[in-house]
């Protein structure tokens, strides 16, 4: 019997929740690692029982875990993350130079295509790649000392690197994302990178081509669609049909282009969800009400999902890696919140329940499909 | 044996109670005695000092008898009550908490 494993990394441990394909009653196990911030966990996709998560910490720092059986245990994999070489400095919010420092994985990506390999996104921005389950990493140098990288500026959250798509079939291609340094793409397993930023327009960045620069909030991609990728920026959704060569606004209707996840439904690669957020200096939904934006012709015409979702006094943020899909054959969609909850629906979007309503606030947020 | 008393995250992570003994040959130092930790609990790498400089975590501090020994030098030898196991090595972590 098929069913759903939704991992939830929150400032205060992990948890995982289990389904079966009606996605009615739920199992909620955990806290795992209690206390802790578990910015991000996410499983192999070749095999469901291997889980990666990353806890960060200011006392003690990065620690990762990995399990092999589901999240039932876990043990301690490798945490040490070493630039390559002198990594030099990136500007400061200030313009001055600031020393690239590693602070904490943000985002883990297991690898389609070999079961030991996964990447990891961190801040200061940098990709680590490791070919041993975890056990050790080495920094895929090329993109940081990319021309630009002196230049990259952190957003709010840090200079990080939170987003990595990597290709169903191709594994030299890896498209990135960077606060607020933009997006960019190897076509050669990491070894170099290209920015890919033609094409956004941000108000705080006077040169209007600039190649980097840009607070890229999240990424997503179809699988069936490689070359497709749609994008939440600071401000703007954008899409690319030439696997980030160049971008178009695709924002349309939406009561606020401003917010952080975007997500693709799992089975009609032009369907697409946004969580719409007041602002940059409100972040909150637009008048007190949580909503869903969903488009079904892969951006511009974009509806409201509404039901099960509280319309009124509602200010939760919603983060960037914190909304997923199931691959059920009526998609599932997820999404956790800064207050704590975890809203469900198994019919694409249409009707939402909380699985969870009192979680700490919520950072990741990632759906398995189980045979 | 070198007694040492660890954080409540860190005795969570390394499966351990309250204080755990580890052995030091030679000089006990802060350096020797967190090679020895980290020598016995391999998951503790990089959560007390950094990995490559061996420098204390910044929000990590070590005591002895009461006394703050956190900015003493790493190679300093450490009070003879905890060379001779009579008082333990304290790891604490900063009381930092609360924002989140």
């Amino acid at each position: 019997m098929s069913g759903v494993r939704v991992l939830v990394g929150t400032r205060k441990g992990a948890f995982i929740l289990n389904s079966d394909e009606a996605r009615t009653d739920w199992d909620v196990s955990g806290p795992h690692f209690p206390g802790m911030e578990i910015f991000h966990l996410k499983a192999s996709p070749l095999d469901p029982n291997r889980i990666y998560a990353s806890q960060a910490s200011d006392w003690f720092g990065q620690i990762m875990h990995r399990s092999d059986d589901g999240g039932q245990t876990w043990q301690t994999v490798g945490n040490e993350f070493a630039y390559d070489g002198v990594p030099g400095t990136h500007q400061w919010y200030d313009g001055t130079p600031h020393p690239w420092d590693f602070k904490r994985v943000w985002h883990l990506e297991p690898s389609p295509h070999d079961l030991d390999t996964v990447y990891a996104g961190v801040e200061d921005a940098a990709l680590f790649k490791s070919t041993d389950g975890g056990q050790t990493w080495r920094e895929l140098s090329g993109l940081r000392t990319h021309t630009t990288g002196n230049s990259w500026q952190p957003g709010a959250g840090g200079l990080c690197l939170h987003t990595i798509i990597l290709h169903p079939t191709d594994p030299d291609r890896i498209v990135v994302a960077i606060s607020a340094a933009g997006a960019f793409r190897s076509d050669d397993g990491g070894e170099t990178w290209l920015p890919i930023n033609r094409g956004l327009r941000s108000d705080y960045i006077p040169d209007e081509d600039a190649e980097v620069g840009h607070c890229v909030h999240n990424i997503t991609m179809h699988p069936s669609r490689p070359d497709t990728l749609f994008m939440q920026k600071h401000w703007d959704v954008m899409r690319s049909d030439d696997a980030g060569g160049k971008w178009h606004e695709v924002s349309g209707n939406l009561p606020s282009d401003f917010g952080f996840p975007i997500g693709v439904h799992a089975h009609e690669p032009e369907t697409i969800y946004v969580v719409p957020i007041t602002s940059d200096s409100h972040h909150f939904p637009p008048d007190g009400k949580l909503r869903v934006y969903r488009s079904r012709a892969g951006g511009n015409d974009w509806e409201a999902l509404t039901n099960g979702l509280p319309q009124e006094n509602c200010y939760v943020n919603v983060l960037r890696d914190a909304m997923s899909v199931d691959r059920l054959p009526s998609c599932g969609v997820y999404f956790g919140t800064t207050g704590g909850q975890v809203y469900a629906s198994a019919d694409s979007g249409d009707n939402w329940t909380a699985i969870v309503h009192d979680f700490p606030a919520v950072m990741s947020v990632e759906a398995q499909t189980l045979s | 044996m070198i007694r040492v008393v660890l954080p409540p995250h860190l005795r969570a992570l390394a499966g351990v109670g309250r204080e755990i003994q580890v052995s030091v040959d030679g000089t006990v130092t802060q350096r020797s005695v967190v090679d020895a930790i980290e020598a016995a609990h391999p998951m503790l790498r990089g959560t007390i000092r950094d990995h490559q400089t061996k420098a204390r975590r910044p929000m990590v501090r070590f005591f002895v008898s009461e006394q703050d020994l956190s900015h003493e030098p790493l190679d300093a030898a450490l009070p003879d009550e905890v060379a001779r196991g009579r008082e333990p090595f304290w790891i604490l972590g900063a009381i930092a908490g609360g924002r989140r």
